[in-house]
């Protein structure tokens, strides 16, 4: 029961994965990428190439792996 | 491990070597946070746009881009040649860039030379800080015996909450025994200076330990990685759990740690204009009684397990910023008058309140913090152990926590921006508490770590030697 709700769980991490990709580049890193300011480069930069893949991977894999049963558990 | 050779002495001396070590490593980590604002004056004049993009890099490329890609290089060296000197490497490191920082001459007499140093050194700086906490955890937990390495973790476990104390305390006495003056002119460079004479010392004592026993171990039976780095991230059996132990765990015991320390100094200088120094010494205050927390969780996380301690912390966290946030912002007002002055000062029933205020949210974060490097030991083998965790432990802290200061920001401007506008059109306002906005991020990040560190980390811990 608890592995089947692990499983299904991994869609969410997937969409959770998309949905925090989608806020970091709207909320942080275009506004900055648009303020004209030099030193906002360097974030958004920094947002767009590291961080937003990082986060978004992470939540990518650990919910293909859910979904895939890698986390099941003897019950 | 120490224990079946009968040393519990030198179980004391490992815990000494390696907490004092990691404790001088926080300290110099944070003494340039707080000292951020004197430095850009001296270093990153405003009104520049060169400096002023420096001076971002150095803020942003430290905890988003270095500590993890530290964590990277010496967890891998520290798999490869053991732990000790990997995380002797790493002291040495930070102490000579903290010292040196304190020496560089100011933009004024050097040039673009100064800011280009600064940086440089601030970058070396994240680096060690990446490469030494997974060591000096990995190596304290590898001579404890197994039932007990909760506790005896616990103890670095204290040292990123006492970095930050007696960064404040060594900024706070050398303020104070001299003009602000001489201060900002060149009192500033006394807490870096001071770095080199703490790392001396802990040199010394950490040149006296021996190898971590589980790794000499796997070193002689050949069970050692050749390739760390691949082993940790490329194999699925081990990388599943560096996700698990990332996003059920860390993640989450990052953003509870940063709103905990940080957060809450924000809010109460820059909402609630509480002055400086009072700000400081009140977080100090919350800091010292939470600290003895930290070894009772890890102690009880021997008992009972860890999972469920740092999961309880976080989910307390959830349910309690909002309420603890409101009665922050209620005690300035009353302390206030009724309003926020440009600069606040607390009278003494309501500093005691708001210290009680920031203790609840530090012991929260004992609760997440406490147990964790046990945790984060235990979940991989000794081959991989120092590249395995620390590499998820970086980004939970320096990016998912990292991010913290940003992203509140973000939302509690954009509340405000709409109450404004709200208020020009005369329409209801649509936040009733926007300063209380920044909190979803912590709240939402706590509430997803919690729900897959219940649903995916097992509750019995994979105790891997």
């Amino acid at each position: 029961m608890l592995n089947r709700l692990r499983r299904i769980l991994g869609i969410g991490w997937i969409v959770i994965g998309i949905l925090s990709g989608y806020y970091l580049l709207m909320s942080q890193a275009i506004p900055k990428f648009q303020s004209g300011q030099a030193a906002d480069k360097i974030p958004a930069l920094i947002y767009a190439f590291i961080l937003l893949p990082l986060i978004v991977g992470s939540f990518l894999l650990f919910g293909y792996y859910a979904l895939k049963g890698e986390y099941d558990q003897p019950e | 491990m120490l224990s079946s050779s009968g040393s519990r002495k030198g179980l004391v001396s490992v815990i000494t070597a390696s907490s004092v070590g990691t404790l001088i490593e926080w300290y110099d980590f944070y003494i340039f946070g707080s000292l951020a604002a004197v430095i850009a004056t001296k270093f990153f004049p405003a009104g520049n746009p060169t400096l002023s993009l420096l001076s971002t890099l150095a803020t942003f490329a430290a905890g988003f881009v270095v500590r993890p890609f530290g964590a990277l290089f010496f967890g891998r060296l520290g798999d490869l040649v053991g732990r000790k000197y990997t995380f002797l490497l790493t002291l040495v490191l930070m102490g000579l860039s903290t010292f040196l920082i304190g020496c560089v001459p100011d933009f004024s007499t050097i040039g673009y030379a100064a800011p280009v140093l600064v940086l440089l050194l601030r970058l070396l700086q994240g680096l060690a800080l990446g490469g030494e906490y997974g060591g000096a955890a990995t190596y304290v937990a590898e001579h404890a015996p197994v039932g007990e390495r909760g506790f005896w973790t616990a103890w670095i476990q204290t040292t990123a909450t006492v970095g930050l104390f007696l960064s404040l305390l060594v900024i706070i006495t050398v303020k104070g025994n001299m003009s602000a003056a001489s201060f900002t002119a060149w009192g500033w460079r006394i807490p870096f200076w001071l770095s080199i004479i703490m790392v001396g010392i802990s040199i010394l004592i950490r040149l006296r330990m021996q190898e971590s026993p589980l790794f000499l171990a796997a070193k002689k039976s050949g069970q050692t990685s050749s390739n760390p780095l691949r082993d940790s991230f490329t194999k699925k059996y081990n990388f599943k759990f560096v996700l698990l132990a990332l996003l059920g765990a860390t993640m989450g015991q990052g953003v509870v740690w940063y709103t905990g320390q940080f957060y809450a100094l924000s809010f109460i200088q820059n909402t609630l204009k509480v002055e400086v120094a009072q700000a400081s010494q009140l977080i100090m205050w919350a800091l010292l009684f939470a600290t003895p927390f930290f070894i009772f969780f890890g102690w009880l996380s021997d008992k009972i397990g860890r999972k469920w301690i740092m999961l309880s912390g976080m989910l307390l966290a959830v349910v309690c910023y909002r309420p603890l946030y409101t009665a922050m912002y209620e005690t300035g007002m009353t302390a206030g008058g009724g309003a926020l002055p440009a600069t606040l000062i607390l009278d003494s029933a309501n500093f005691w309140k708001m210290v009680a205020l920031v203790f609840i949210q530090v012991f929260f974060v004992t609760m997440v913090y406490g147990p964790i490097a046990a945790f984060l030991v235990e979940l991989f083998p000794t081959a991989i152990r120092y590249t395995s965790m620390s590499l998820p432990y970086h980004i939970g802290n320096g990016i998912f926590g990292g991010l913290l200061p940003a992203i509140a920001t973000y939302l509690s401007t954009k509340a405000t921006l709409a109450n404004e506008i709200a208020l020009q059109q005369q329409l209801p306002l649509p936040y009733e508490k926007p300063y209380l906005e920044g909190l979803w991020y912590p709240i939402v990040i706590a509430t997803v770590s919690f729900v897959i560190g219940a649903l995916y980390i097992r509750t019995t811990p994979q105790q891997k030697d």
